[in-house]
């Protein structure tokens, strides 16, 4: 790494970036022949080719959203991003014939230690598409699939074409079409029948060219009453230019079945993260998103579940913190669809420095669907008077046996708690790190305890220089 | 080196240009406890406060001195660093910060010795002992939904780990039960050997059990009256009335 790039890093620590050695690397700028480039180079199915142009047009034809923060939106220049870079020939299986950049950067990024110690499998992408993958071999041997979205597509082409946009369609919005159309890498996992992954499997995400553009696509699948908890990182080099990461995640947890999906989201700051992320729980099945926001330039992410089948839960608890330039637009959508379905949603947001954080919840229930219950808290916690945030929860219930709780709070730091740390020998900037720590807990405890030590380590350093 | 650990003079202090501490004199020597008693909103806690350096308060005149130094330009967390510990009559709630963690910290924090985990676990046991604290205490959130006796334990457990070399109780007994006090004022006699204490009451009954060297009378921001243990008893029996003017 150059000194330059180390200097450019300042506070945030996975803000280097190394050589790009791009193996094959295609124009900027998206065309329907890029789209169909890709496909061709991926030697995809016929009917992959035919989606992806559907979804280019759609995504060509359709306006902008209307709402959020269009400012932000309006500045991105679609003809300056990369849409498929690629930086080693194969997906390797062994860390030591990962290209010696590029593993470099996974070992600081401690993936190859963490998956020795407690994963149960490891993807790694790298620009756009998957540079290393291995998976546990008893998880293998019963029958557990867990590959990158393109071996997923080459070796179960059956299976990917049964589920592919069934959960989200290309034409949902306006990123999912843009994710459709040009998506390279992700995951794609299968859990039989009965079968529960103890250990977490990890994805983690890293682009490091510059205006780059990564739109990788995740499918899970949980078969009837078996579990899985799927744990995704992400970093990326610290540029003066933007680049833009589009991603869809679709889950399908058949009957019994549980996912739980952890994101420790730690974009750089001039990292667009417009994602859509959605799962379809069927009877008594559980779909839990955790889903933790601290990078990035612009967020706008609001994981769903949709409550097919009787008896059915979601879980949805997200944390945002929005710092200086930062926008994290985030929330949560629940459809009760069935009868009897619960579902939890708990959002706590911090904005410092001008940073604004904002929720958008969408709660609907059917009316057919008898007995659900649900229950929003949201709470938002501002660090100084330049800060913003606002909440947008929406309510579309058309039975009135639903049983609702809303809660919403809005608070500063009290000086009375900042009193009583510092008596305890904080300084005024550990203080607050703590009371940050504390508001973000019932978050961080759902994460695995590597990643709360991480996540509390990056909110401490957060609050250094918060006092003006 | 004198023995003497904090000497006030002449202290006034003002909070939003109103003046609540009007003129205090004090010194506390080595293994001396010091009473404060006094009327509701004579300015106790404020005194308590300015010692532990509330950035809220005004010093309009006069100085404090702790271990021969003045310390009007100390932060709050140099002098916890520097031995000050502080009693709250009113611990706030610190939420999702487990106890254990934060005692932890705490002890990092404020004493010199680099403590090692063992030995750390140890002391808190012992202490956890004493105050018939159970364990439970640790993994739940600093104060928050804690009983108003509960608070006052856990703060004499930071006292007891925090090994201050000048302890203000502020009203560490109200709250408390019958069976809590006399174990809070055991943990206040063993911690008080070799340090300063400046404890603030309003009752008789702490200081049966906790036996005080100097009592001093508050009234209306001024000391009205300071004496040996007999002035509590005498407070106790006559109120204040008869110290007015
Ligand atoms: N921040 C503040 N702003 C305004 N007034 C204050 C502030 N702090 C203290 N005061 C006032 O100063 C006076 C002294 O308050 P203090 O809390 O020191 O009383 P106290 O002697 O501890 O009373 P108590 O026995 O009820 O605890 C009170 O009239 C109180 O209202
Ligand atoms: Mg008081």
């Amino acid at each position: 790494m150059s000194e330059d790039a180390n200097n450019a890093v300042g506070d945030y620590k996975y803000g280097f970036h190394d050589p790009e050695n791009a193996t094959i690397r295609f124009d900027k700028g998206l065309t329907e022949q890029v789209v169909r480039d890709i496909s061709e180079l991926k030697n995809e199915p016929e009917w992959m080719t035919e989606i992806r142009v559907k979804a280019y047009h759609h995504f060509m034809d359709r306006p902008m959203p209307n709402w959020g923060n269009c400012s932000m939106l309006d500045s991105i220049d679609f003809d300056n991003v990369t849409y498929f870079l690629r930086s080693s020939e194969q997906t390797e299986k062994n860390w030591d014939d990962v290209p010696d950049d590029i593993k470099n950067t996974f070992d600081r990024l401690g993936i190859p230690e963490a998956e020795q110690k407690w994963l149960g499998g490891v993807t790694a992408q790298y620009e756009s598409e998957a540079v290393y993958h291995s998976i546990r071999e008893d998880l293998e041997e019963q029958g557990v699939i867990f590959l990158d979205m393109d071996s997923g597509l080459k070796e179960y082409p059956e299976l990917v074409k049964k589920y592919f946009c069934t959960v989200v369609p290309y034409a949902d919005n306006k990123f999912s079409a843009l994710n459709t159309a040009v998506w390279s890498g992700g995951s794609f996992i299968y859990v039989p029948k009965g079968v529960h992954v103890e250990m977490p499997v990890q994805a983690y995400f890293r682009i490091n060219a510059k205006n780059m553009g990564q739109f990788e696509r995740t499918l899970i699948i949980a078969d009837e009453g078996s579990s899985i908890h799927y744990v995704e990182g992400c970093t990326a080099p610290t540029y003066s230019t933007d680049s833009l990461h589009s991603a869809v995640v679709e889950l399908i947890a058949m009957d019994g079945a549980k996912i739980r999906y952890s994101t420790v989201q730690n974009w750089s700051a001039n990292v667009y993260n417009l994602v859509t992320k959605r799962g379809i729980a069927h009877k008594n099945a559980v779909v839990e998103w955790v889903d933790g926001n601290i990078g990035s330039k612009l967020t706008m992410k609001y994981p769903a579940v949709i409550l097919k089948g009787e008896g059915a839960h979601a879980e949805i608890i997200s944390v945002a913190y929005a710092g200086e330039g930062q926008h994290q637009d985030a929330g949560a959508k629940v459809h009760h669809l069935a009868s009897n379905t619960t579902s939890n949603i708990l959002s706590k947001s911090i904005s410092k420095n001008g940073g604004r954080s904002s929720y958008r919840g969408l709660l609907k229930v059917n009316p057919k669907a008898h007995g659900c219950r649900s229950k929003v808290v949201c709470d938002a916690l501002m660090l100084d008077a330049d800060s913003r945030s606002d909440t947008y929860p929406t309510m579309e219930v058309s039975n009135s046996s639903a049983d609702l709780e809303h809660e919403a709070s809005v608070s500063k730091i009290s000086g009375d708690q900042l009193f009583y740390l510092m008596s305890r020998g904080f300084s005024e900037e550990e203080a607050m790190g703590l009371i940050v720590n504390g508001f973000f807990e019932p978050f961080t405890r759902e994460l695995p305890m590597e990643y709360a030590v991480e996540l509390n380590k990056l909110l401490e350093l957060e609050m250094e220089g918060a006092i003006g | 080196m004198s023995d003497l650990i904090l000497d006030i003079r002449e202290l006034h202090v003002s909070v939003d240009g109103k003046e609540i501490i009007k003129g205090i004199n004090l010194a506390i020597k080595t293994g001396e406890i010091h009473a404060i008693m006094g009327r509701n909103g004579s300015g106790k806690s404020t005194l308590a406060h300015v010692l532990m350096g509330h950035p809220a308060y005004e010093i309009t005149s006069g100085e404090i001195f702790y271990l021969g130094k003045a310390i009007e330009d100390y932060d709050v967390f140099e002098r916890a660093r520097a031995g000050m510990f502080l009693s709250f009559q009113y611990p706030p709630s610190i939420p999702g910060v487990q106890v254990g963690n934060f005692l932890k910290k705490s002890v990092n924090n404020v004493r010199d010795e680099n403590i090692k985990a063992r030995e750390f676990r140890k002391e808190l046991n012992n202490a956890m002992e004493k105050l018939e604290m159970d364990r439970s205490f640790l993994s739940r959130y600093v104060n928050d939904g804690f009983s108003g006796g509960e608070k006052k334990r856990l703060e004499m457990l930071q006292m007891m780990l925090l090994k201050p070399r000048l302890a203000l109780l502020d009203e560490t007994d109200s709250g408390l039960d019958i069976d809590a006090l006399r174990l809070v004022a055991k943990g206040i006699n063993e911690t008080a050997q070799n340090i300063g204490v400046l404890l603030i009451t309003h009752y008789q009954r702490l200081l049966d059990l906790v036996k005080p060297d100097f009592v001093h009378a508050m009234i209306d921001g001024k000391f009205v009256k300071s004496g040996g243990p007999e002035l509590a008893l005498e407070l106790e029996a006559r109120g204040y009335d008869w110290l007015e003017a």
